[in-house]
């Protein structure tokens, strides 16, 4: 996943530019019309709304299921907002993680399960990047805490590839070829102030983790 | 943070850091399976040169919900008692490859030399040093302090509180730890002892000092925090005339009790005296918080392991 919570959130002009050095592939419109259409997969994948969760994964997962959940709610013909936070969650995988002991200390997010509990549902999964897989390793380890879904499927916004585990996504909005030594850097409006995926490429020796 | 051996040493930043990784810790603490991963495969020393029941099983709850493994190494049974040094054990637990070192000891500055000697690497956390600092205390006292005066905001810090420290300020490392940490986080102190139990150069620390009890509960504290009455560190005594007197200047009974605001809560670090230095109803009352500072301590040692150990020391970033 990108894990850059570094990049400050700039108030949001209409669409501003790449910045130097990267370029632009999904705008604000692409964005929309891929959730709309994992949405869609979501739904047929099941049968309908029922014992759905969406639970992100912090950071930006977190918005990307509630907007999911949103588009899922309205699919369904539901009054505005209603039954919305049942469908809905986050899963903190902080301290699930395999890589603690090479990173400065991480700040752990909140979790927050729907009151029904996630035993017996289809919990659906949603980050930003599917990358190494090791993020979706954690995840499904977090959940196995918290209790037993009926089954566990993953939505992801990007996947780009180089996975190193046995892992892939069952609802992908975009499948984005990259090389290891690019960065997939993608901005939602609820943490960065506007819709966008960019590919930066880094320079020689800047690495990424996972 | 490197190591854990003093409020001294942290920024305001760093003990809202910790606080918000123990909410954090709290919550994963009510789910189905209580263990996390998260520090498998490190080890966990706890090395108690002094008696301590609660603050050990503490840590060592703290440390196997990580799933770290923990050694206890207590003086009693050890070969500190057979004329071993400080230096041998640091070497020994060293060698050993401990990843963490918890220290209790009745010298002052005991965490601090381990830390600093560069006979051991490691983390090392201040379970208690003499009279100097007891920090993962405070830091559980106002981990419980903020959940009740501050509760629709789990992020804040105790702006305006007001705490009376009541007792043995002098033998109390509790009591130095908490007016360091609760007026870094904005809240005011005020100790309330006899005469003799205050320090020399407490006048100097960030806090007001009365020897009325009665004048200082009317003032309507938010909180009240009883220390315990040290008799084994009192040699020689003197330090006041009588047990009697003792508890009706100084003790919280239930008639002063009654005399506190509504939402007033009262806190022991425990082990308590009941019915000297707190009566037994006023512990058990409602507004007592005594038995909660306990699932604090873990929580809040939770994170301080987290945020020690959960990291890569060769940076050891100021910042989190």
């Amino acid at each position: 996943m990108t894990d850059d919570r570094s990049t400050g959130s700039q108030p949001a002009p209409e669409t501003p530019a790449p910045p130097a050095g990267s370029s632009r592939v999904l705008g604000p419109d692409e964005i929309r019309r891929a959730l709309t259409r994992v949405a869609h997969e979501i739904l047929e994948s099941g049968h309908g709304a029922e014992d759905l969760v969406l639970l992100g994964i912090p950071h930006r997962g977190v918005p990307l299921a509630r907007r999911l959940a949103e588009q899922i709610a309205r699919a369904e013909g539901r009054p505005e907002g209603e039954g919305l936070s049942d469908l809905h969650g986050a899963l903190d995988i902080t301290m699930y993680r395999d890589d603690l002991r090479s990173n400065p200390t991480r700040a752990p997010s909140p979790t927050r399960i729907p009151r029904a509990g996630i035993d017996g549902r289809t919990v659906v999964l949603v980050d930003d990047v599917l990358y190494s897989g090791r993020t979706v390793r954690a995840a499904l380890d977090a959940l196995s805490a918290i209790g037993r879904p009926a089954a566990v499927r993953l939505a992801v916004l990007v996947d780009r590839g180089h996975r190193e585990l046995p892992i892939r996504a069952d609802h992908v909005g975009k499948n984005l070829p990259t090389a290891r030594s690019e960065r997939v850097h993608v901005q939602l409006t609820e943490t960065d102030g506007t819709d966008a995926v960019d590919i930066v490429r880094l320079a020689a020796g800047e690495g990424e983790g996972a | 943070m490197r190591h854990f051996i003093s409020i001294a040493d942290l920024t305001r930043e760093d003990a809202l850091a910790v606080l918000a990784t123990a909410e954090h810790m709290a919550q994963t603490q009510s789910r189905s399976i209580r263990k996390l991963p998260t520090l498998v495969g490190t080890t966990v020393v706890n090395l108690f040169f002094e008696d301590s029941t609660r603050t050990r099983i503490s840590f060592e709850a703290a440390a196997k919900r990580l799933s770290a493994d923990v050694i206890n190494f207590s003086a009693k049974g050890s070969s500190i008692s057979k004329g071993e040094s400080l230096k041998d054990t640091a070497l020994t637990l060293q060698a050993m490859g401990a990843d963490a070192v918890v220290v209790r000891s009745a010298s002052s500055g005991a965490a601090h030399l381990l830390a600093h000697s560069g006979w051991i690497d490691q983390p090392i956390i201040n379970a208690g040093d003499g009279a100097h600092e007891h920090p993962t205390q405070a830091m559980l006292d106002a981990f419980t302090m903020r959940r009740h005066l501050r509760p629709e905001d789990p992020s804040a810090d105790l702006a305006g509180a007001h705490v009376v420290i009541v007792g043995d300020v002098l033998h109390s490392r509790v009591a130095r730890s908490n007016v360091l940490l609760l007026t870094l986080l904005g809240a005011r102190v005020t100790l309330v002892a006899p005469p003799a139990l205050v320090p020399v150069g407490a006048s100097a620390w960030p806090c007001e000092i009365s020897y009325d009890l009665d004048a200082a509960l009317a003032t309507g504290p938010d909180a009240v925090m009883m220390l315990r009455v040290q008799s084994e560190r009192m040699v020689g005594g003197g330090f006041f005339p009588t047990a009697g007197e003792y508890s009706r200047r100084y003790g919280l009974s239930a008639a002063r009790a009654q005399t506190l605001p509504d939402h007033a809560i009262v806190m022991h670090p425990g082990p308590m005296n009941r019915g000297f230095e707190i009566d037994g109803s006023v512990a058990d009352s409602p507004r007592s918080v005594i038995v909660e500072q306990v699932a604090s301590g873990v929580f809040v040692r939770m994170a301080v392991l987290y945020h020690l150990l959960a990291t890569d020391a060769r940076e050891a970033p100021r910042d989190h």
